[in-house]
């Protein structure tokens, strides 16, 4: 030990140096081991737990809404389809900035203020990521300028979605109805059916409601793995959706054309039913809307305008409008009389214009001023006759008046697989003291005779009941669809008609007499339609009516039709089978202010009527479409 | 430079430390592909290239050299950190970066370098136990480019030096009684630092303290870097199908995030083997430390193996969720041209130490 003192000092320095360096060393070890059991932490003990975080990270399970089934018609020509559009959609999050996106985009596009309220609305409560649409419909033209210049606009892009449209436009806007954006309340019912999620329509009116389910199909889940901005960037699994039936309904697109071009102008309902299988041939109300302009949505203004014109284009009077039936009901009278014998259906009443009650003084006016003299059963119907029925009314009292008229149908809703139909209504004891608090009185029996007073049937309830006689009782509901294809056309599955518990007659008689007296209606030289009776091929059972609008005793005459201003006039009924002895098709046609059944609502009737008979059976479905110079003929 | 200090031959050559330091290039050569592709990976082979022959270099030039050299490197350094702030560009709310000649560098990278060269040729010249008045004057060396720094501010860079300068004052020899008191001092202090922070660093510490709940903040870099390393699992998904990175949900996956992409796409096994490699660089350069014969040289060598320990130790703390994000690339692996250059020049610098011992011990 006898170093040198200054390399003692160097030896005992290197000495230090060497266990502050081996500190050092273990400090970092154990730092590097610290990392390691962190790692070791995550990767192992974890792992599942981090796994399942990183997968929730990357994949979405998504629905994948189903292709709606098609509306056609009996005939197979479509009424409702699905076609492509091109529309312009932005992602917000993706353009950087929202604002100046949509100015430069404005330069380029024409954007209207509608369009920009309803993107800016979406905006407000849409996730970032979300493609909100802000262009519906371009062009080719459109889509072409926005292709060239689309690399100035990041997060905005042309997708095609599928659009309900509606060929016939507002021909079939009643019956076949629309799909809309399915709103608040309905998602709210949705919510928990995982067959909607990501659908973006729903039927809102018509058969698109009453069919939804069918129509719909069932939604295909798909699971993509998405990078953090939400983008797919591939599919993983992925289950089809399967596409919603194609729903055929048993209307005959050529009559319905017919039926609406009948109405144009008017205000009213035609309904056509096949008495032997309840189907609805023409279904139509005027005036109407396109439905197309529903689909996509219309502004609020729009929509105001629509449902808030005078005329109410978007109100289904064939389904909802409620009407005195007028003297239309004298056949369900008629029959009430046969069934009951009534002594009056076998002798006759003379009638002077005018009838009284025993022991009162208040005196029921026939409309022909004159009178009709000897009237029987028959003739009361064919020339209808006030007084035969005022008498026949009496006779029967409200309680069986009530109870034939329902077994008709009136005063309920058909059952039609069309939404919210409306009930009519048919007036008892019971049902007057309850809705208004005062007891029945015997007038009021009278002028039920005759369809006036409280009762009320909707266009369809008339056509129905109409069928019936046609059926000589057999019940039939009235149907809008006839034939579900869950697989294309072809190997449909038919919806059988549905029996109602009949009209029975004691004596079968009882139908003959009722269907002589409206022939008479047609075809006898003092009956009310004989106007319409001329030339006629076949033999037709009809009846004229006409509900007053404003009580007779504030009106002057029935002759100044011209004079009377619009909106008092009467609403004119006509309701019709044939041909008589084999009838296969039954009409109730309303107009709204018509003046007279006879002169207005008898003709249109006369016009389906033919219109049906007249022309060939239907041939193969394109035939149809092709002669109509119809689009939409059915695809295989 | 005369021609002699070039002598030594690749025998000379510490060549455990090469091969580990090109190996850990390696693997971020792999992260540079698995996070960019083709573009990433020539661009980062184009900076090791450069760090290689730095390093190789470096090795060959004598100690002595460095030590002569250091007051004017770390002169330089300060005045490039100074005008840093005067002129320096910024990049996301910190300036940091000063451009020379067409290209951009950091001058608080090349102040990893220069700080502890400079407290290792200021200590070396003062054998003995550092007095109190030299561990005073070494810490002004210290703190003059810390301050500066963590003006910028770059707050990770400005911990890494104080840090490891604090501890080359240890390895230097500092009495046990000083080194605790100044730990009691410095973690007393703690809470005046948080009056001295700006608003973001004072959002990452409380982040840190609670990161789940700003998951789509503050907290979410953390958050989706612990679920990238947590579901790489044992043995990783593979490379290139770690889905948290490849999907993009790893923020600033290629530069100081790389690790959670390792460690996501290779697992447990592959953080193993890249802490071994770190290790074994780390161990490698304090037996060098050790081995060497010369104050300044020594001291070097430890400051700067110290410095890259704490680099690596912050980094992957802060990635896995242990460590406050800082902001701090991992040395030789992350995306990024002046922190490799200057980790390569590092080791450069200690692989000299290693060169030129017989020369020295002679």
């Amino acid at each position: 030990m006898s170093l040198h003192p200054l390399r003692r000092d160097a030896e005992r320095e290197r000495r230090r140096y060497r266990s502050r360096v081996i500190v050092g060393a273990a400090f970092a070890g154990a730092g590097l081991l610290a990392l390691f059991l962190r790692a070791g932490y995550l990767q192992v003990v974890q792992h599942e737990h981090y796994t399942t975080l990183s997968h929730e990270n990357r994949i979405r399970i998504r629905p994948v809404p189903p292709a709606r089934g098609l509306v056609r018609d009996r005939a197979g020509v479509v009424l409702a389809r699905n076609f492509s559009v091109f529309s312009l959609e932005v992602v917000p999050e993706q353009t950087g900035d929202v604002e100046s996106t949509l100015r430069h985009l404005r330069e380029i596009l024409s954007i209207d203020d509608a369009e920009e309220e309803k993107f800016r609305q979406q905006l407000r409560h849409m996730p970032a990521f979300e493609s909100i649409p802000l262009k519906t419909r371009l062009d080719e033209r459109e889509v072409a300028i926005f292709s060239v210049n689309r690399h100035r606009f990041p997060g905005v892009d042309i997708h095609t979605r599928l659009v309900r449209e509606y060929p016939f436009g507002e021909a079939l806007a009643h019956v076949v109805g629309y799909v809309g954006r399915i709103n608040t309340a309905e998602q709210r019912r949705l919510a928990d059916d995982p067959n909607y999620r990501g659908t973006r329509y729903i039927g809102k009116t018509g058969v698109e409601h009453s069919w939804e389910r069918t129509l719909h199909g069932y939604a295909g889940i798909e699971q993509v793995e998405v990078d953090a901005r939400g983008r797919v960037v591939r599919t993983i699994d992925s289950t089809d959706p399967a596409p919603g039936a194609d729903v055929t309904i048993g209307l005959d697109v050529d009559l319905q054309l017919r039926a609406h071009a009948a109405l144009a102008g008017q205000v009213g309902a035609i309904v056509a039913i096949d008495p032997r299988d309840g189907a609805l041939l023409a279904f139509a109300s005027a005036p109407s809307f396109d439905p197309n302009l529903l689909v996509l949505g219309i502004d609020r203004r729009g929509y105001a305008r629509l449902s808030g014109a005078r005329a109410r284009p978007m109100f289904n009077r064939a389904l909802h409008g409620q009407y005195p039936p007028g003297s239309v009901a004298k056949i369900f009278l008629a029959f009430a009389g046969l069934d009951q014998s009534v002594d009056l259906v076998r002798g006759h009443v003379q009638c002077g214009g005018r009838y009284r009650l025993a022991g009162t003084s208040y005196e029921y006016r026939d409309w022909k001023a004159g009178g009709h003299g000897r009237v029987n059963l028959e003739h009361g119907l064919a020339e209808s006759c006030d007084v035969f029925f005022y008498e026949l009314a009496y006779k029967l009292g409200i309680n069986r008046i009530h109870q034939y008229l329902t077994s008709f149908g009136f005063g309920s809703p058909t059952g039609v697989d069309l939404p919210r139909e409306a009930p009519g209504l048919v007036p008892s004891r019971e049902w007057k003291l309850a809705a208004l608090g005062r007891p029945w009185t015997a007038g009021e029996t009278i002028i039920a005779g005759i369809g006036q007073g409280y009762m009320l049937a909707t266009p369809l309830q008339i056509a129905s009941a109409t069928a019936t006689v046609a059926g000589r009782g057999i019940r039939l509901r009235p149907r809008a669809a006839v034939r579900i294809d869950a697989n294309g056309a072809g190997s449909g599955e038919e919806v059988p008609p549905e029996q109602l518990p009949a009209v029975a007659a004691e004596d079968a008689d009882a139908w003959t007499r009722i269907i002589e007296g409206m022939e008479g209606v047609v075809h006898a030289e003092y009956g009310t339609a004989r106007r319409i009776g001329g030339g006629l091929a076949y033999r037709m059972a009809g009846k004229t009516g006409t509900a007053q609008v404003v009580h007779q005793a504030t009106r002057t005459s029935y002759e100044d039709l011209e004079s009377i201003p619009w909106e008092r006039r009467d609403h004119a009924l006509f309701a019709a089978f044939a041909p008589s002895e084999d009838p296969r098709i039954a009409v109730a046609v309303v107009i709204e202010h018509g003046g007279s059944g006879s002169r207005t609502a008898a003709p249109i009737a006369r016009d389906i009527i033919d219109h049906y008979l007249n022309r060939a059976a239907p041939g193969p479905a394109g035939l149809i479409a092709d002669r109509a110079g119809l689009p939409g003929a059915p695809q295989p | 430079m005369d021609l002699r200090s070039l002598r030594p031959s690749l025998a000379r050559f510490d060549v455990t430390l090469v091969c580990t330091v090109v190996l850990l290039a390696g693997v971020g050569l792999l992260g540079a592909y698995s996070t960019g592709g083709e573009p990433l990976l020539y661009r980062q082979l184009a900076r090791v290239v450069v760090g290689c022959a730095v390093m190789i270099a470096l090795a060959h030039v004598e100690p002595g050299h460095f030590a002569r050299w250091a007051p004017w490197f770390y002169a330089a350094t300060v005045a490039a950190l100074v005008a840093v702030l005067v002129v320096g560009s910024s990049a996301k709310g910190a300036q940091r970066w000063l451009a020379a000649g067409g290209f951009q560098f950091q001058p608080a990278e090349v102040a990893k370098i220069a700080t502890p060269l400079m407290v290792a040729a200021f200590l070396a010249k003062r054998r003995g136990v550092p007095r109190l008045s030299v561990v005073i004057g070494a810490a002004a060396f210290i703190v003059l480019p810390v301050v500066l720094i963590g003006y910028q501010p770059d707050l990770g860079t400005a911990v890494i030096i104080a840090v490891a300068g604090a501890g080359l004052l240890f390895i230097a020899g500092t009495s046990w009684r000083l080194v605790i008191s100044s730990a009691v001092v410095g973690v007393a202090s703690l809470p005046f630092a948080w009056f001295l922070m700006k608003d973001y660093q004072r959002e990452r510490v409380v982040t840190f303290l609670d990161p789940e709940k700003y998951p789509l903040g503050a907290g979410y870099q953390v958050v989706q870097s612990k679920i990238a390393i947590g579901s790489g699992g044992l043995y990783g998904k593979g490379w290139l199908s770690g889905t948290q990175s490849q999907l993009d949900f790893l923020p600033e996956r290629s530069t100081d995030f790389v690790f959670a992409v390792l460690a996501e796409e290779f697992g447990l096994i592959g953080v193993l083997m890249l802490l071994v490699l770190a290790g074994i660089a780390i161990f490698r350069g304090f037996w060098i430390a050790g081995q060497s014969q010369e104050p300044f040289g020594r001291l070097v060598a430890a400051g700067l193996v110290l410095s890259f320990f704490m680099h690596v130790f912050v980094n992957v703390g802060m990635v896995s969720g242990v460590l406050p994000v800082v902001g701090l690339p991992l040395p030789l692996i992350s995306y990024g041209g002046t922190s490799l250059v200057t980790t390569m020049a590092a080791f450069g610098i200690v692989m000299s130490m290693f060169s030129h011992r017989r020369l020295l011990a002679d």
